[in-house]
C-alpha cells in the first residue's frame, strides 16, 4: 500500500504501523472493541476497504454500520463521477488522500503570519476574535484549540441538557449510532439511499462525523440548533454526514456553517444531510457555507460537492431550505424536497455568491408526489470576477400528484464582463392538474446604479454591496435573524475586489 | 476675500471624438443660487455630470475648485463626501433596497469619509422624520425600494430628501422640474428653497422658466454650444421665456 521509501519522517512510521496493524487483522476481529488497540489517530493514506474498517472501528461502530459503510464501498467502486454540472476541476485522486483525521499533506502553519494575508483581512472584517482565527486558519496551536472546545463544552451541555427536557436529541451522529442505534437505522439512508450518486456514496462509506437531531412528537424545539453548539472535532469536516427526524407535529430549526472562512487542507469535501418530517411537522434548514474559495488566481479551496435532500414523508410536512453560499472553489449542491405526503410543502431559498475562480453549481429538486403538494422556489445567482455561476433546478409531478403548484424564481446578476450566470431548469409534468411557473431574470449592475449611489457617497465596494443585498433581500428575510446580519456583512466581503 | 463655494474655470469635456463643454467659467459664492437655462442639447447635464464626477466624460482642459479644493481628481463619492450633491434629473432605481436603508447608507458613507463615527439610529430616525414631514413624505415610503415605482412627484422629493439629509455645501440640481405637476412642483420648491442658507450654494439648471418662479435665482446664465453665453439677473430668464433661445445662438465666444 506504501512502500518504504514514501516514509520519511516518524509520523509516517506510526502510519506505516497502523497499516499493518490493520492488515494483520482479518475481519472478524474488528467485531470486538479492535478500536482499543489502535493508539494512532491517523488513517493511512488512501481509500480501500480496510480504511472503511479502520474507521468504523477508530468509532467503536456496531457490526451493521460496518456492513453498511462496506456495501456503499463497493457500490462506489463501481460508479462514475458525474459530469453533467458545469465545473471543471482536475481528476481527484482518492489514494492521495486522508480518510480520518486527516494528517496535513503540507505542513500547518504555526503561527498567523504564515496564513494567506487576504484571509487575514476578511477575518479582521468580520470582526472575529484573535483566537477564533487562529483556529478557523488551521493554526498549529494545540492549547488554543483546547481552551476553545473546553469553552465549548460546557456550552453544549447545558444546552443538551436543556433541550433532553423535552425529548430532543442532539449530539453528534457517532453517538447515536452507539446510543439511539434504532433510530439511526430506521432512518439514515431513507431519504438519500447509499446508492444515491457518487459522492452520497463515497460518504456512506467514510463519513467521519456529523450531527443528528430528533425531536419528539409534539414537540416545538425551544431554540435554534447550530453546529456551533456542537463540538466539531477538528479534521472531521470533510465528510459529514447529518440526519435529522421531525416526528409528527414537530418543529426545528437548524442552523449550519459560520460566517468566518474555513481555511482547510482537505481539498474534497462531500458531506450529505437528510432530513425526515412526518405529519404536520417542519424543519427549517439555514445555511451559510463560507469555505476557502482559493486565492485570487484560483488556486487552492475546496471542492464542496454536497447531497442535501429532505422527505416530506407524513401529510401536510414542510420543509425549508435557505442557504447562502459565498465560499469553496467548487460547489455542486442541491438540497431538495420529496413532496411524499398529501398536502406538504417544500421550500428553497438560496443566494449563491460566485467571485474570483469560483464555480457554482447549485439549485434544488422539488419532487412532487403526493397530492396538492406545494413548492416555492427563489434563487439569487450572483456572478463576479472570473466566475461561473449556474443554477440546476428540477419540479417534477408524478402521475398521483394531482393539484401540485411550483413557483420558481430564478434571477441572475452579473458584475463585470468576465463572469457568467446560466439557468438550467427542468420542468417535469405527469399530472395536468399541475400548475408549475417559472420566472428568470438576469441583469447588471449598471453603470447609473453605480454613479448614483457613489454621487451619494458610497465607495465602489460599498455601493456593490448595497445593490447585491437588495438583489437578494428576498431569500435574506427567510434566515434567522442573527445569520440575516452575518450575511449581509459577508456577501460585501465576498465581492470585494469585484469591481474597479 | 473669500472663495466662491464653486469656481469653475475654463472647462473643457468631451465624451468619445465630441466636445461638448467648450470652455465654461463660473462662480458661485456662498449663499447665492445660480441657475444656468439652455435648449436641449447645450451641454447642460453634461456640465451637472462632469462636476460630480461621471466617468463616461474626459476633462481635456479648465478646473473646478470646491471651497477651493481641486474636484476634478476626486472621485464621485470622495466629492460627495466633500460636500457636492447632484439632484438627478431621472433619479435611479435600486431594486430592493428600501429608501430608509439607503439614506442611512450614503450618511454612514460620507460620515465614514470624513473620519467620523457612524450616525445613531435615534439621530437618524429624527433626522429623517423631520426633513421628511415638510416633503409630505411618510414611512410607507421610507420603506419601499429607492424610487422603484416612484411617481415623477416621488422622485424628485426624495431627491431634495437626500440633499436635506446630506447637507452639502454645493447642491445641483439638473432639471428638477421635469415630470412634476404644478402641486408637486410647489412642494420640491418649498423644499429646496428651505435648503437655502448663507453656507450653502446651489446651482439650478433648468429648460424652462417656470421653475424659476418657484425657486428665485440670484444669477441666471444662459447656456449654449458647450459655454456661458450671458449672465444676468432673475430678469434674463423672463427675457428668455418671451424670445426665446435663438438671440443667444449667434452670439460669438
Amino acid at each position: 500500500m506504501m512502500s518504504a521509501l514514501d516514509i520519511p519522517t516518524l509520523k509516517e512510521n506510526i502510519d506505516r504501523e497502523t497499516v499493518d496493524q490493520v492488515l494483520s487483522l482479518d475481519v472478524d476481529k474488528y467485531k470486538y472493541g479492535f478500536s482499543t488497540d489502535i493508539e494512532s489517530d491517523m488513517a493511512p493514506q488512501g481509500l480501500s476497504e480496510d480504511i472503511v474498517r479502520f474507521i468504523s472501528a477508530k468509532k467503536n461502530e456496531p457490526q451493521w454500520m460496518l456492513d453498511w459503510r462496506l456495501d456503499a464501498y463497493r457500490r462506489w467502486l463501481t460508479m462514475d463521477e458525474p459530469a453533467w454540472a458545469k465545473v471543471h476541476y482536475p481528476q481527484l485522486d482518492f489514494q492521495d488522500m486522508y480518510f480520518y483525521a486527516a494528517p496535513k499533506s503540507t505542513p500547518a502553519p504555526t503561527s498567523l503570519d504564515e496564513v494567506d494575508p487576504e484571509l487575514l483581512a476578511m477575518y479582521d472584517k468580520l470582526g472575529i476574535p484573535l483566537k477564533e482565527r487562529e483556529i478557523l486558519a488551521g493554526v498549529e496551536r494545540p492549547n488554543v484549540a483546547v481552551d476553545a472546545v473546553m469553552d465549548s463544552v460546557s456550552v453544549v451541555t447545558t444546552f443538551r441538557e436543556e433541550l433532553a427536557k423535552v425529548g430532543i436529541i442532539f449530539c453528534s451522529i457517532s453517538e447515536a449510532i452507539r446510543e439511539h442505534a434504532e433510530l439511526v437505522q430506521k432512518y439514515l439512508g431513507s431519504v438519500v439511499p447509499v446508492t444515491d450518486n457518487y459522492y452520497a456514496t463515497l460518504n456512506s462509506a467514510v463519513f467521519t462525523d456529523g450531527s443528528f437531531v430528533y425531536i419528539p412528537k409534539g414537540v416545538r424545539c425551544p431554540m435554534e440548533l447550530s453546529t456551533y453548539f456542537r463540538i466539531n472535532e477538528k479534521k472531521t469536516g470533510q465528510f459529514e454526514r447529518t440526519l435529522i427526524i421531525a416526528e409528527d407535529d414537530s418543529y426545528v430549526s437548524y442552523l449550519e456553517g459560520c460566517t468566518a472562512p474555513m481555511r482547510d487542507e482537505s481539498q474534497l469535501h462531500a458531506a450529505v444531510v437528510e432530513l425526515v418530517a412526518l405529519e404536520n411537522a417542519e424543519i427549517k434548514y439555514s445555511t451559510v457555507q463560507n469555505w476557502y474559495p482559493g486565492d485570487k488566481d484560483g488556486k487552492g479551496g475546496i471542492y464542496n460537492f454536497v447531497t442535501k435532500r429532505g422527505d416530506c414523508r407524513g401529510n401536510g410536512s414542510k420543509i425549508s431550505w435557505t442557504q447562502v453560499e459565498t465560499g469553496s472553489a467548487i460547489t455542486w449542491k442541491y438540497p431538495s424536497c420529496i413532496l411524499r405526503g398529501d398536502n406538504s410543502r417544500g421550500e428553497f431559498y438560496s443566494i449563491a455568491i460566485s467571485n474570483g475562480y469560483q464555480q457554482v453549481d447549485s439549485g434544488t429538486k422539488m419532487i412532487h408526489l403526493g397530492k396538492n403538494t406545494s413548492s416555492k422556489i427563489i434563487a439569487k445567482g450572483i456572478a463576479a470576477g472570473f466566475s461561473d455561476n449556474t443554477y440546476r433546478g428540477q419540479v417534477s409531478a408524478h402521475a398521483k400528484a394531482k393539484g401540485a403548484r411550483n413557483f420558481t424564481q430564478c434571477d441572475s446578476l452579473l458584475i463585470g464582463d468576465k463572469c457568467g450566470a446560466h439557468t438550467v431548469p427542468y420542468i417535469e409534468s405527469r399530472n395536468a392538474t399541475a400548475v408549475f411557473e417559472h420566472e428568470a431574470t438576469t441583469s447588471k449592475i449598471s453603470d447609473d446604479q453605480m454613479f448614483y449611489c457613489q454621487q451619494r457617497g458610497l465607495n465602489e465596494e460599498e455601493a456593490v454591496a448595497l445593490i447585491v443585498n437588495g438583489f437578494v433581500r428576498d431569500v435574506l428575510q427567510h434566515l434567522p435573524m442573527e445569520f440575516m446580519v452575518e450575511s449581509q456583512k459577508l456577501i460585501a466581503i465576498s465581492l470585494e475586489g469585484s469591481v474597479g | 476675500m473669500t472663495n466662491p463655494i464653486l469656481e469653475i474655470r475654463n472647462l473643457h469635456a468631451r465624451i468619445e471624438d465630441r466636445e461638448i463643454l467648450k470652455g465654461v467659467n463660473l462662480a458661485i459664492p456662498a449663499g447665492e443660487l445660480h441657475a444656468v437655462m439652455g435648449r436641449n442639447g447645450s451641454g447642460k447635464s453634461t456640465l451637472s455630470y462632469v462636476l460630480a464626477g461621471k466617468e463616461d466624460y474626459e476633462i481635456t482642459e479648465g478646473e473646478v475648485l470646491l471651497d477651493g479644493v481641486d474636484l476634478l481628481g476626486m472621485e464621485p463619492n470622495e466629492r460627495a463626501a466633500a460636500g457636492l450633491f447632484l439632484a438627478f434629473q431621472y433619479p435611479i432605481e435600486i431594486p430592493g433596497v428600501a429608501t430608509m436603508t439607503f439614506l442611512k447608507a450614503a450618511m454612514n458613507a460620507q460620515r465614514k469619509s470624513r473620519g467620523e463615527g457612524e450616525i445613531s439610529t435615534p439621530d437618524f430616525m429624527r433626522a429623517v422624520k423631520e426633513a421628511g414631514a415638510s416633503l409630505n413624505i411618510d414611512a410607507s415610503m421610507l420603506k419601499r425600494p429607492l424610487n422603484v415605482g416612484f411617481s415623477g412627484g416621488e422622485k424628485k422629493r426624495a431627491e431634495v430628501l437626500q440633499m436635506a439629509l446630506l447637507a452639502p455645501k454645493m447642491c445641483i440640481l439638473d432639471e428638477t422640474d421635469s415630470g412634476l405637476d404644478i402641486d408637486a412642483l410647489q412642494v420640491v420648491s418649498k423644499g429646496v428653497n428651505a435648503l437655502r442658507s448663507e453656507q450653502r450654494s446651489m446651482l439650478v439648471i433648468t429648460h424652462y422658466q417656470r421653475l424659476l418662479n418657484h425657486i428665485v435665482p440670484d444669477v441666471v446664465h444662459v447656456f449654449s454650444d458647450g459655454r456661458i453665453v450671458e449672465s444676468g439677473d432673475k430678469s434674463l430668464a423672463l427675457q428668455l421665456e418671451a424670445k426665446g433661445y435663438a438671440d443667444f445662438d449667434s452670439e460669438p465666444a
